[in-house]
């Protein structure tokens, strides 16, 4: 039993991780209509940003602030560059665009901070502890703190914030909420620069977790089926489906990996995310688009 | 519909890329370059990858500029190369391949080193219709140590089965003797991709014969997130583990096993878990951590003071980062390129002194003699081990050398090189060679001429 | 709500049928030299030419292809393309092996139909979820199916890295493992596979297709048979891209394993009808050979102008930027994609040549 436990901590902890990725797309999803496949060159690039730094002696206080310049001018020029050209254009077509960013980010990125494997500090101590007969890894926990304080403050900023009702007046109806003169393309891009925020504190939790490589682009793999199952324009949703999705792979990695021959992790969350959809159509926390003929 | 279109494009393209491939060949054919060596290098300096294979290109091209600089070239024949970039997957090695498999200027290809297992896999029967040997270091084919069977497949030094049973006898000295494995439980966590359960086989019949468990734990690629596997781990508390990663699975399943508290000096790391580039994103927590390897790291070799003296202190390094000279990485190019430059001169000597083909190539490879002696003169002793290579036996080696993190670097913990039990595993590999001859309909060649 | 592309198939609309049956006829002319030259290519080209070029894209063409029935014609949008590839390939192989007396087209066609019938199975979600949804949940099939080969050695005849390949290609006694063999396979095989498709979204399934991609619930409601139309979609599609997937597999690269059929893979089918033109076939020819022929021109381009100049990893990373920069440029400069470029530049110099 206390295994299982166990694997279902481990898992949720990991989950959190996801979410934080997740998060970085909602933003996006809610404000601009897109799928930005970009988000995770963008966590690559903000971690290869700080390490980079980092390694030339620059201290923490003077780093985070410079990166998190780097990445709003990055997330603003994709807004600009890309994405308003590109307006009403099918969802697909979009989709596929930030991907192409995602090719210029990645390339880029390496070509001015090199293809080097960093190491990345946080002075985090990684040493587990027991609560209650379960093992539990401190610096999982302080990645789902982290989580938490995000998760209230952009909530505290969606909801309190002049921009933050602006832009919920924005998704619930675009037409009457520039009739009011809410200005859509400043919104845009303090969002922009609120995802490229988000990338910066992902990028470092996860560098600090396996290494700041070229692998942080993957992270968009799992926090896809996070955003199914929690639906596409709902911090909340992003935050449970990650929780749902990071426990789901580990006991399934665990019980069906035993039964089917293990790696089940690569498509049990797609699977999962799909059984959710069809169920739910517009995920769990998700607002189903209502169809006119 | 409009295929006219698609006529107009093509041609279009046709003629840019002639355009360009004339430019790229348009280096004007001097007399001189005839009398040069080409040697094509496929390289992957973007992707996942990138880390691990840039110090190895500097190995080798640091070796070669050494040998051209201070030998003048191989018997007086210059090594002329350029790079292709493969991005470490199947489809763009295999344009490269194409792309370079004609030889350059008049001068043939003599061996084509694929850097990445599943390009290796994908160009093994055009390398033989081409007649241009494969050499792959620690990865490739396993089978094709049957060289009856392929002709053309070089697996040279150390297998994915020799790897396998190097880890195995290495745990044996530890633990006192082989007799001493009995019960213990071995798992290997493996990256869940045809490289990592290449070891599969040899690690059953391995277990089976000295009577340890044998556990095997797959991690889905790229490996980012291992916290179930090593929840495993804990419940089956194995003695020892055998990590078989590829990239970012390396470092994370360090830190994994940190947090579940399983002693890092009792993993051992494979061949590609076991560089500089996967320990240090680990951090301090892969002090002690073990790694069994072909390639042992270390710049105080004989051949490290030439590069140094020649190559590096002149400014000619391919090198980046001076961090790396000596790494693992940087050593394997300095291995691979010990190897092809010794091939190619066990060819010349029986062909003559020119710029030899894939065909001369290949005899040159099954009749490669690095002796103790030998390498002693190219001043590697220590860092590539004595290799005899013949038609029935295109690996050679089979001996690893058991490296340990000290936070900093590397140092050599085995009792030197660590044998594997080819005698063991060998009738197993001709099995499987002869099964995929009868399955390709190929007749095996007569291994005594 | 349609997500996906929405453009009217050029010659639709029944205004224009006698101008379009004059520019059929010109057309036709057109297809039969073209046909003729590429026959003729492997006269002139090389090895190179044939096996890392042209192979690959007349494969790729025909997966685009295969997608744009689905996508640019009945409107679902799918990222499980190399999935279906490798199901193709995989049961292809297995057609070949086990059941040695089976002409190769025959195998060909029946891998194909194998992966027809999965991709009926994957379909299914689409009766219930759309749009962007529905793209997510093809994903499921993409990583299931990748997982699949990879994990169970049957399907690859229990060969040590669960990869496959081609067992000798020969079809009436003719060996077709040359280049030139391996080359017309796949041109024969192309220019067949091209020709039913442009009858069949000719016909009443490629009505019931657009009629679906354009509004499905409307055309529910005035009695389209929806359900069925889409499943249709899904097999026809995934025969195809499965007979492609095999093409890949054995006159393209010779030996594979599932990774070749990865995620990337998937993107690169998307991005070669999105480019080329969703709802158009010439599209995906175009399409195909800017995904293919743009990375191996650059990549000459690069090491020509620049070799030895700049440092190959900053070379090779600026490849890698400039490839994201002009897939971008396009999408923004081209919403019809490169069909309906050639398509306009085309009629002007018609109308040129007529004045």
């Amino acid at each position: 039993m206390s295994f299982f436990i166990e694997t279902l901590v481990g898992g949720l902890l990991a989950g959190v991780m996801y979410s934080l990725v997740a998060i970085g797309f909602v933003l996006v999803f809610k404000a601009s209509g897109v799928f930005n496949f970009a988000q995770g060159s963008m966590v690559l690039c903000a971690a290869l940003t700080f390490v980079t730094m980092r390694d030339k002696g620059i201290d923490f206080w003077l780093a985070a602030p410079i990166t998190l310049t780097v990445m709003v001018l990055i997330a603003i020029a994709v807004e600009r560059v890309v994405l308003r050209p590109l307006v009403n254009r099918p969802q697909i077509t979009l989709f596929m665009a930030t991907l192409g960013v995602s090719f210029v980010i990645e390339g880029l990125a390496q070509i001015v901070m090199g293809a080097s494997v960093h190491e990345l500090d946080l002075g985090i101590v990684d040493t587990p502890i027991e609560i209650g007969g379960v093992q539990v890894s401190q610096f999982d926990l302080v990645a789902a703190g982290t989580a938490g304080i995000l998760v209230v403050a952009l909530s505290i900023f969606f909801n309190k914030t002049r921009v933050g009702i602006a832009l919920r007046a924005i998704a619930d109806d675009p037409q009457a909420a520039l009739s009011i003169g809410i200005r859509l393309q400043t919104l845009w891009q303090i969002v922009w620069g609120v995802a490229g925020f988000v990338s910066l504190v992902a990028g470092l939790l996860w560098g600090a977790r396996q290494g700041v490589q070229f692998a942080l682009t993957l992270v968009v793999l799992k926090a896809l089926p996070v955003l199914i199952i929690g639906g596409f324009t709902s911090i909340t949703g992003a935050i449970v489906g990650g929780l749902i999705v990071g426990a789901g792979d580990s006991l399934a990695e665990i019980y069906l990996g035993s039964l089917l021959g293990g790696s089940v992790s690569t498509w049990f969350a797609y699977v999962l995310a799909v059984a959710f959809l069809l169920i739910r159509p517009a995920g769990l926390f998700g607002e189903a688009p209502i169809e006119r003929i | 519909m409009s295929l006219w279109k698609q006529k107009r494009i093509v041609s279009k393209a046709v003629g840019l890329a002639a355009l360009a491939l004339s430019a790229a060949v348009g280096t004007s054919v001097s007399a001189e370059e005839a009398k040069t060596q080409y040697f094509p290098l496929a390289t992957f300096r973007v992707g996942a990858y990138a880390s691990s294979g840039i110090p190895v290109w500097a190995g080798e091209i640091d070796y070669f500029r050494y040998i051209n600089e201070v030998e003048g070239g191989i018997n007086g024949i210059k090594l002329v190369w350029d790079e292709c970039e493969t991005n470490w997957e199947v489809e763009k090695g295999v344009e490269c391949y194409e792309r370079v498999k004609a030889g350059k200027n008049g001068s043939p290809v003599p061996i084509f080193l694929p850097h990445g297992d599943p390009i290796s896999k994908a160009l093994t029967e055009k390398s033989v219709a081409d007649k241009i040997p494969l050499v792959t270091i620690a990865y490739g084919r396993t089978e094709a140590i049957d060289g009856r069977v392929f002709p053309y497949s070089f697996p040279v030094v150390f297998s994915f089965w020799s790897e396998a049973s190097s880890a195995v006898n290495f745990i044996a000295e530890k633990v006192g003797g082989k007799d001493k494995l009995k019960g213990l439980k071995i798992a290997t966590v493996y990256h869940d991709s045809p490289y990592g359960k290449e070891t599969q086989v040899p690690l059953a019949h391995l277990a089976k014969t000295y009577g340890f468990e044998d556990i095997q734990i797959p991690v889905p690629h790229p490996g980012n997130e291992q916290s179930a596997q090593w929840a495993k781990i804990r419940q089956l508390k194995p003695d020892w583990v055998f990590l078989r990663g590829w990239g970012v699975m390396t470092p994370v399943a360090i830190k994994t096993a940190a947090k579940v508290g399983f002693p890092v000096d009792h993993i051992i790391g494979g061949i590609w878990s076991g560089s500089e580039e996967d320990v240090r994103p680990a951090g301090a927590v892969g002090k002690g951590y073990l790694a069994i390897t072909p390639f042992p790291a270390g710049a105080n070799f004989e051949i490290h003071q030439k590069l140094k003296k020649y190559i590096l202190d002149k400014g000619l390094s391919d090198l980046k980062d001076p961090k790396s000279f000596g790494s693992v990485y940087y050593n394997s190019g300095v291995d691979e390129a010990i190897v092809a430059v010794e091939a190619i001169r066990t060819a010349q000597a029986h062909f003559g002194v020119r710029p030899i083909n894939g065909e001369e190539a290949q005899w040159g490879l099954e009749h490669l003699d690095l002796s103790e002696k030998r390498l002693a003169e190219i001043g590697a002793t220590g860092l590539q081990q004595p290799l005899k290579l013949s038609a029935k036996d295109h690996e050679g080696g089979g001996a690893g050398k058991v490296l340990q993190w000290d936070g900093e670097k590397w140092n050599v913990v085995s009792n030197g090189w660590v044998k594997s039990d080819r005698d063991l595993l060998l009738p197993l590999i001709y099995e499987r060679a002869a099964a995929y001859a009868r399955e390709k309909g190929i007749t095996p060649r007569d291994a005594t001429n | 709500m349609s997500t996906v592309g929405t453009e009217t198939i050029e010659g639709f609309s029944s205004s224009r049928e006698i101008a379009q049956s004059a520019r059929d006829r010109l057309r036709a002319g057109s297809v039969v030299v073209l046909l003729a030259a590429l026959t003729a290519i492997p006269l002139v080209a090389n090895d190179y030419w044939l096996n890392a070029v042209l192979i690959p894209f007349l494969i790729m063409s025909l997966t685009a292809l295969g997608l744009n029935l689905l996508m640019g014609y009945a409107g679902q949008a799918s990222l499980g393309s190399g999935g279906f590839m490798s199901v193709g390939a995989y049961a292809t192989y297995n057609l070949l092996l086990r059941l040695p007396e089976l002409p190769l087209p025959v195998s060909l066609l029946l891998g194909g139909v194998i992966s027809g019938l999965v991709g009926v199975i994957a379909g299914l979600p689409s009766l219930r979820i759309k749009g962007f949804y529905l793209v997510a949940s093809t994903l499921a099939t993409q990583f299931l199916l990748e997982w699949l080969f990879n994990q169970y050695g049957w399907f690859s005849n229990y060969s040590t890295s669960s990869s496959i390949s081609a067992p000798r290609l020969a079809f009436l006694g003719h060996d077709l493992s040359s280049p030139t063999g391996r080359y017309l396979l796949t041109l024969a095989t192309v220019v067949v596979v091209t020709a039913t498709a442009v009858r069949l979204v000719r016909s009443q399934t490629g009505r019931t297709w657009m009629a679906i991609r354009d509004m499905d619930t409307a055309a529910s409601v005035i009695g389209v048979p929806v359900s069925a139309g889409k499943l249709k979609a899904f097999f026809v599609s995934s025969l195809v891209i499965g007979i492609a997937g095999a093409l890949w597999a054995f006159a393209y690269l010779g030996t594979v394993d599932a990774r070749s059929f990865n995620l990337d893979r998937s993107f690169q089918v998307m991005f070669a009808i999105i480019i080329g033109g969703m709802g158009s076939i010439s599209g995906n020819f175009l399409g195909a050979a800017f995904m293919i022929f743009l990375p191996i021109l650059l990549d000459h381009l690069g090491s020509g102008v620049f070799g030895g100049a700049i440092d190959p990893g900053q070379l090779e990373n600026f490849q890698k930027a400039l490839f994201g920069a002009l897939i971008v440029w396009f999408l923004i400069k081209e919403p019809r994609g490169l069909a309906a470029l050639l398509s306009r530049a085309w009629t002007q110099l018609v109308s040129r040549i007529n004045r």
